[in-house]
């Protein structure tokens, strides 16, 4: 009797193996690692249901890219570094050709996949975080921190405290405070706002904030005590709210704070309710509100039962930037087509695509994000692309943009660039590719 | 049938006293160590080589270690992850600022400033017991994740604190692709079970032993409590510390404090509670188990051609990972070893029980 259970569940299990569905040819992988739980999942489930949505919008409305399926698999990194790890070594190697690149979605996984990128000859694509200095692509080949680095939204934060300040000239003597997540990403900015305090001659204090960031009393209490000029805000997740609701205890008046564009979405705000009100952020160049696009997205995934979020979520800040991740990913295969042709491509291949991206106006009224994003054009050396920010504030019910376009130094940022890709090119051994050679 | 010592005589000491005395143990343990060495390599994907089995052996070793303190000497620890931050990070300075260094000569080191810090740690547990010795060691869990964030020269002054390991390589061969790795990783786990499964057969070990049972006990009948117990925390921390920098170096690559905190700690306390206090087959049992199944459950649906949302399915691998703690501790309270250590004993009387 019990043998013949045991016989009986082997065979269905076999059974079950067997009918894993046939893998199509023409398809490429795409992997999305995500965080829909844990302590910072209010901030990533919007973020990846934005991704997906916008790739399964690509295959319904066009059938894919250029008759290309995009297969999408989720991984759930819970922000952890080794599982994210553990996600990148699980998909790389899946589809027809392999993932087509990854976008690992948190600053520490992306340090650790940095190493790996080059070995597997597969594109990192980090819109909006990651190491700074990969923006310098003569080093960091597999790199992309599309949009904009930390340290180019830490020069427009400076510019617009210079703005309200009355120009570069106001900055001196002023006290600027930086809230930050103790973590790679939160340290990101420290290195030039250290380097700009000496410039600029205003004073800079960080304040560290430990992981997960739901303890913050000292830290506020020290703002309260100093009554710093303006604040700067480097946090994630529960920590952003946290840090609202704190200077709304200690009266810290949030409209001199003004958070990273990590720190400026709805799962931040809310939270606070009216003490959010007032409360500035940079925008990775789009705010939140709906564009051509994401009707399409209603029309051939929602319509269809097939959307990962609600629909009314779906102008929301991080919703649309996970949506404008997948888009450029989208559009840098489009590029990589025209060179090897309408089929699935390898991560290498892809990456020719991403570095000889260029997003041109036509090109974004073409994807329904007209108003939503600035031209994007990567090269070799420069593989952040653009690196343009506006302000927005939230005024208790939405973001309303309360600044012109900025867009960081790359006077002051190039140098840094350059000397901290050449300490890690040092460290790793390698040998900086000749810009001018690439085709 | 199979598994029956009947006809094995020891006739000398050397026979009586081998690790393994019986020979269906030694053949067993000889085929794995072999089919670990050849056959693994040539089957295995690269995702099972890097995502599994080198953290798994790696983790094993940092069980053992601990399994020393705590399952061998009765010290309960809450502060491994901070020597393994301390293995990680004495590597990498001993790799920064000596570049000629022997890469093994670097996990030594690595291992052995673990050591000293463990010794230090440990002189506390000469005054102190139990839960005030845990906190003790937790002591050291949030200084060394607060000294690596706060203290820029321990990360040679990274912008964002976090540090790369340089490229690994041993006598002038470079240690890149997955295999390499494995081979580096699988040797140095097989020199640490050999010396953890001496040192506790022999006087040290007995030692270690004689102080967890009952330690006036241990002190009347001539065991120095000092010496045990610092040598508990010195060889804990030595191996734990090797365990830290073979994470950093051969599985991470590139980390930052977070990869030690406190949560790694409870993980590895976790896999020797299951796998088995004091026992070094409990180590690779526990780590094997706490390690590989949250990523098996999170891969069965799939694997089943079951389609789940990505939510479920890490919700559904906590409650069944965590149900499972549970079924095997109230199973067998002594752990995943002790569980095969029965079934090993009615083996060997099978068919009669009696």
């Amino acid at each position: 009797m019990n043998r013949r259970k045991i016989a009986l569940g082997t065979a269905a299990l076999a059974a079950g193996l067997m009918a894993l569905p046939a893998m199509a040819q023409n398809e490429q992988f795409i992997p999305v690692l995500s965080y829909r739980t844990g302590a910072y999942a209010p901030n990533g489930t919007p973020f990846a249901n934005g991704m997906v949505d916008y790739y399964n919008m690509i295959n319904e409305r066009d059938g894919g890219i250029n008759g290309v399926k995009l297969l999408v698999e989720e991984c759930e990194t819970g922000y952890a570094t080794d599982r994210g790890v553990e996600c990148y070594d699980r998909l790389k190697g899946k589809g027809p050709t392999g993932a087509a690149f990854f976008n690992p979605l948190s600053t520490g996984i992306t340090f650790a996949v940095t190493d790996k990128a080059p070995i597997d000859k597969m594109p990192i694509i980090t819109m909006g975080y990651g190491r700074s200095e990969s923006a310098d692509g003569s080093v960091f080949p597999w790199n992309f921190p599309l949009l904009g680095t930390y340290w180019s939204a830490a020069d427009m934060a400076v510019q617009h405290v210079a703005a309200k300040s009355g120009g570069r000239a106001g900055l001196k003597d002023k006290k600027i405070f930086l809230v930050y997540h103790d973590s790679p990403y939160g340290k990101e900015p420290i290195a030039l706002l250290e380097n700009y305090a000496k410039l600029d001659g205003f004073q800079f204090t960080a304040l560290p904030v430990a992981h997960p960031g739901t303890e913050q009393k000292s830290t506020w209490l020290q703002i309260r005590q100093q009554r710093p000029d303006w604040v700067l805000l480097w946090g994630w997740g529960i920590m952003n709210s946290t840090s609202i609701k704190e200077a709304a205890a200690v009266n810290y008046p949030r409209d001199k704070m003004i958070g990273v564009w990590w720190s400026g979405a709805e799962p931040d705000v809310i939270p606070a309710e009216a003490g959010a009100k007032g409360y500035n952020a940079l925008t990775l160049q789009h705010g939140s509100g709906t564009f051509p696009v994401h009707n399409d997205i209603v029309k051939n995934v929602y319509d269809k039962n097939k959307g990962m979020g609600k629909k009314e979520e779906m102008g929301h800040v991080l919703y649309n930037r996970g949506m404008l991740n997948a888009a450029l990913g989208v559009e840098a295969i489009r590029k990589a087509q025209s060179r090897y042709g309408n089929k699935p491509l390898t991560g290498e291949q892809v990456r020719w695509g991403l570095e000889n991206l260029s997003v041109d106006a036509t090109r974004i009224a073409a994807m329904g994000m007209d108003g939503m994003i600035q031209p994007v054009k990567i090269s070799c050396a420069d593989h952040e692309g653009a690196r343009r920010a506006r302000v927005h504030q939230w005024n208790g019910k939405a973001w309303d943009f309360v600044s012109g376009w900025y867009e960081a130094d790359i006077s002051r940022i190039g140098p840094m660039y350059k000397a901290a890709a050449a300490k890690y090119a040092a460290d790793k051994k390698i040998t900086p590719r000749d810009c001018s050679k690439e085709s | 049938m199979f598994y029956r010592e009947a006809g094995q005589f020891k006739t000398d000491y050397r026979s009586d006293q081998q690790i393994f005395p019986i020979t269906q143990d030694r053949v067993a343990v000889w085929a794995m160590a072999i089919t670990a060495f050849t056959a693994v390599p040539y089957f295995a994907t690269d995702y099972l080589i890097i995502s599994i089995l080198n953290p798994f052996l790696i983790l094993a070793i940092a069980a053992i270690g601990l399994n020393i303190l705590v399952g061998y000497c009765g010290q309960i620890s809450l502060g491994t992850g901070a020597f393994m931050a301390i293995g990680a990070y004495a590597a990498y300075n001993f790799a920064t600022h000596f570049p000629g260094l022997n890469l093994l000569v670097i996990f030594v080191l690595a291992g052995l400033t673990s050591a000293l810090i463990g010794i230090l740690f440990g002189i506390p547990s000469l005054r102190i017991k139990g839960f005030y010795l845990t906190v003790a060691t937790l002591a050291a869990q949030f200084f060394f994740e607060w000294l690596f964030l706060r203290v820029k020269w321990f990360t040679n002054y990274s912008p964002s604190g976090s540090v790369v390991a340089p490229p690994l390589g041993i006598f002038g061969l470079p240690i890149a692709t997955p295999h390499a790795k494995y081979f580096l990783v699988l040797g140095i786990t097989v020199i640490v079970a050999l010396i953890a499964a001496n040192l506790t057969r022999g006087h040290i070990g007995r030692s270690w032993m004689a102080i967890r049972d009952m330690d006036i006990a241990a002190e009347i009948i001539g065991i120095r409590p000092m010496q045990a117990k610092l040598s508990a925390f010195a060889v804990s921390s030595f191996f734990v510390g090797i365990a830290g920098a073979l994470w950093a170096f051969v599985f991470l690559g590139s980390w930052e404090p977070l990869a030690f905190d406190i949560n790694r700690s409870f993980q590895l306390l976790f896999m020797i509670i299951i796998g088995g206090l004091g026992s070094i087959l409990g180590s690779f049992v526990g780590a094997a188990f706490i390690m590989m199944l949250p990523i098996f459950l999170n891969q069965a649906p799939a694997l089943f051609g079951i389609h789940l949302s990505t939510e479920t399915v890490s919700h559904l691998e906590f409650m069944i990972f965590g149900v499972l703690i549970v079924f095997f501790l109230i199973a067998e309270p002594h752990g995943l070893a002790r569980l095969w250590a029965i079934g090993k004993e009615k083996l060997r009387i099978w068919p009669f029980p009696h």
